[in-house]
């Protein structure tokens, strides 16, 4: 019976914890923002809270209330938040997710309420990708361009041009490479696509490819056309006719690829270049790594990016001062340190001239050199994309890297297949 | 008629194959969570880990409130486990005992209410508990569990009652027992098994959602372990997968622990009264 009370009372007092208020009570008058971050990683996380501690030291009247979020199912915890009226003032997001947000009204358009300082500090290309009609709804400030992580001593001893941002290697010349640098159960390079699609829409721009048209009148048509057409064919060949690609990395994330790199099954990797936090810790010792440009091709180094984003909420009563926080936060000093913690590029034109970007160490100094070829990625003001993405271009796409379906059969899908879907969004 | 050997040992051997298969995750988990990042990124990697380690534990600890989280998650499962028993095992015996048009009617609105996936009834739901002030708290989300474990804690409960011969009902009528009587005293205890499973159901159910504790939970203090999980993953799915498994594993141990405790009184209960002693 004293065990039946000890079990009441234990189960009584563990409810009472969960009924305690929410404690959202008011602050005094003082204004409260929530800012919620999506930082993950133990220094990016760190740096974050760094600042929120920071400006909450020296900004008594505005209290910023530090949100952990998570990269996981955040696009339907948001959505949900704004259909509540409970979503964030400050929110922080991927480009390639504003637009239904901002096309829906739920974000801020930024253009009356961010200092001139911040505006001339990012450039251009970046705002496109935070422009969406008018209005811009969001302040891109990390990005990441695609590179290829190589296996240094590898690439030495096979005598091989080594490729920097001023002399990078054509499509064509990185084929060879990786042909030449393939044999005895070894790969030249994998590709780890398991999400092909934005990895070769992105790299495509490098060689000329946009795949979106957009007419006169706005309306917007796939057309692949010979541009598009290089990077997934150099891929496509190289898996399936050079055999300089392992096949069983096509299905596989980045993550997945990083044993088989440290253990010498392939001399090169494409991947993003926060990926060397991964390489850092992970690498065993001796292991010597090195970042390389992505290939060039008619337009140069350019491919595309969707950078991290800081919005603020239409419905937020407090929009200036989430704008001054703002402003604050990617001030030049603080984005690299914002940057640094992400392992990222900031956007910043003052961040990016930071001696800590530019250092050879984890080979700061390549990413740096390549920001300024980075553009907005051609698919994510597209209204239709994420549904022509799963349904059509992924499916061809893994189909055509694997050889089951030609480059004509490929072509065909995303554009007949693709232009019923992306028409349904544009009438 | 006896088994023969070789038929009792290829049975004893599918078994331990089916065993291996179900725990095979769970140890590769453990093995995770003790292994230093150097040997996570290892072309061959081994079962025990060569340098063990707890500096992913220490590294979870340091990152995450895991300790509140879980306190948060015992508290929503354990809540939603008791209530939904509270309000189910009534419900079940009507539904099982009495068996008008309107329990029929209620029977397939619980098949029918299992179809509705979460996106669909999130945003709905966020309004009502919204204005019902219940948003950002634990007593809201164990609301919710409520709602969403009763139909299926039902439908197993009126499996149960079912199973309970009504004659047993019927003699205890006629030794006099009163019906408040007969419930307490002759259909409970039957039913016991029944009704942990059926919280045992509830409790996991809850201890391991995530959705609507990330949707309904704001603030970082109120938030559960899966949530709190979801912190050691990035954009693109790229995970710190050290700390991350070590948390998962402490996340497990509570559910294993729930079983292991009332799995004994789920069998006991079944097997009471199936032989004469």
């Amino acid at each position: 019976m004293r065990t039946r009370w000890l079990i009441a009372a234990l189960l009584l007092c563990l409810l009472a914890t969960g009924c305690t208020g929410d404690g959202d009570g008011s602050d005094d008058g003082r204004v409260t923002l929530r800012f919620q971050s999506l930082a993950w990683q133990e220094e990016s996380v760190e740096a974050n809270k760094d600042l929120v501690a920071e400006w909450n030291a020296t900004h008594p009247d505005v209290k910023v209330e530090y949100v952990q979020g998570t990269w996981d199912s955040v696009h339907d915890q948001l959505l949900t938040s704004f259909e509540g009226g409970e979503a964030p003032d400050i929110i922080h997001d991927a480009s390639d997710d504003l637009a239904d947000f901002a096309y829906g009204g739920y974000l801020a358009d930024l253009r009356e309420l961010l200092p001139e300082r911040l505006k001339s500090d990012i450039p251009q290309h970046s705002w496109e990708t935070t422009t969406f009609g008018d209005g811009i709804y969001g302040v891109p400030f990390l990005q990441e361009p695609r590179v290829l992580i190589a296996n240094a001593t590898w690439l030495r001893e096979s005598g091989v041009r080594i490729p920097t941002p001023d002399d990078p290697w054509t499509w064509e010349e990185f084929r060879e490479v990786a042909e030449e640098l393939s044999g005895d159960g070894k790969y030249g390079v994998a590709w780890p696509l398991k999400e092909p699609v934005s990895a070769t829409l992105n790299l495509s721009l490098s060689a000329g490819g946009q795949l979106f048209q957009r007419d006169a009148d706005g309306k917007v048509e796939v057309r692949f056309e010979a541009a598009d057409a290089v990077v997934p064919k150099t891929v496509h060949d190289e898996v399936n006719t050079d055999e300089s690609a392992s096949s069983t990395t096509l299905g596989m994330s980045g993550s997945d690829t990083l044993p088989g790199f440290f253990g010498g099954k392939y001399a090169m990797v494409p991947l993003g270049f926060s990926y060397r936090q991964q390489i850092v810790q992970q690498a065993p010792k001796g292991f010597d790594w090195q970042v390389l440009p992505a290939p060039a091709g008619a337009d140069g180094l350019a491919q595309g990016v969707s950078p991290q984003t800081l919005s603020i909420a239409e419905d937020s009563p407090h929009k200036e001062e989430a704008a001054q926080f703002v402003d604050f936060l990617l001030r030049p000093e603080n984005m690299v340190r914002l940057a640094l913690g992400d392992w990222m590029l900031p956007t910043g034109t003052e961040a990016l001239k930071d001696p800590a970007l530019r250092t050879t160490e984890h080979d700061w100094a390549t990413g740096t050199a390549l920001a300024e070829h980075l553009r907005s990625a051609p698919a994510q003001s597209i209204r239709g994309y994420p549904e022509w993405k799963d349904k059509v271009a992924t499916p061809a796409y893994q189909e055509y890297y694997s050889g089951a379906i030609d480059l004509d059969e490929l072509r065909e899908r995303l554009e007949e297949d693709g232009n019923l879907v992306l028409a349904r969004y544009q009438r | 008629m006896r088994t023969s050997r070789t038929v009792r040992l290829g049975q004893y051997v599918a078994l331990l194959a089916y065993l291996v298969f179900l725990a095979f995750p769970f140890l590769w988990l453990i093995s995770t969570a003790f292994k230093p990042a150097r040997e996570l990124g290892s072309l061959h990697p081994t079962w025990i880990p060569q340098n063990p380690t707890l500096a992913n534990f220490r590294q979870a600890f340091d990152e995450q409130p895991l300790l509140d989280a879980a306190l948060n998650s015992l508290v929503a499962a354990l809540g939603a486990a008791v209530v939904a028993v509270l309000i189910a095992t009534p419900m079940a015996y009507v539904m099982a005992r009495h068996r008008t048009t309107l329990s029929r009617m209620a029977t397939g609105w619980v098949v029918v209410s299992q179809a509705f996936p979460f996106v669909l009834v999130i945003i709905p739901l966020f309004l009502v508990l919204k204005n019902l002030r219940l948003i950002n708290s634990v007593p809201g989300l164990i609301m919710v569990y409520v709602v969403w474990a009763l139909p299926f804690a039902l439908w197993m409960l009126v499996g149960y009652v079912r199973a309970v011969p009504a004659e047993l009902e019927e003699a205890a009528a006629v030794d006099g027992a009163g019906k408040v009587r007969t419930l307490v005293s002759v259909t409970a205890p039957l039913l016991a098994p029944g009704i942990v499973a059926t919280a045992l159901f509830a409790f996991i159910t809850a201890w391991n959602e995530f959705f609507f504790a990330l949707v309904l939970l704001k603030t970082p203090e109120k938030q559960t372990l899966p949530v709190v999980l979801t912190h050691f993953i990035g954009a693109e799915g790229v995970a710190d997968l050290g700390p991350l498994a070590a948390a998962a594993f402490l996340a497990t141990l509570p559910s294993l622990v729930v079983f292991a405790i009332i799995q004994k009184r789920i069998t006991g209960g079944m097997l009471a009264g199936a032989v004469k002693s």
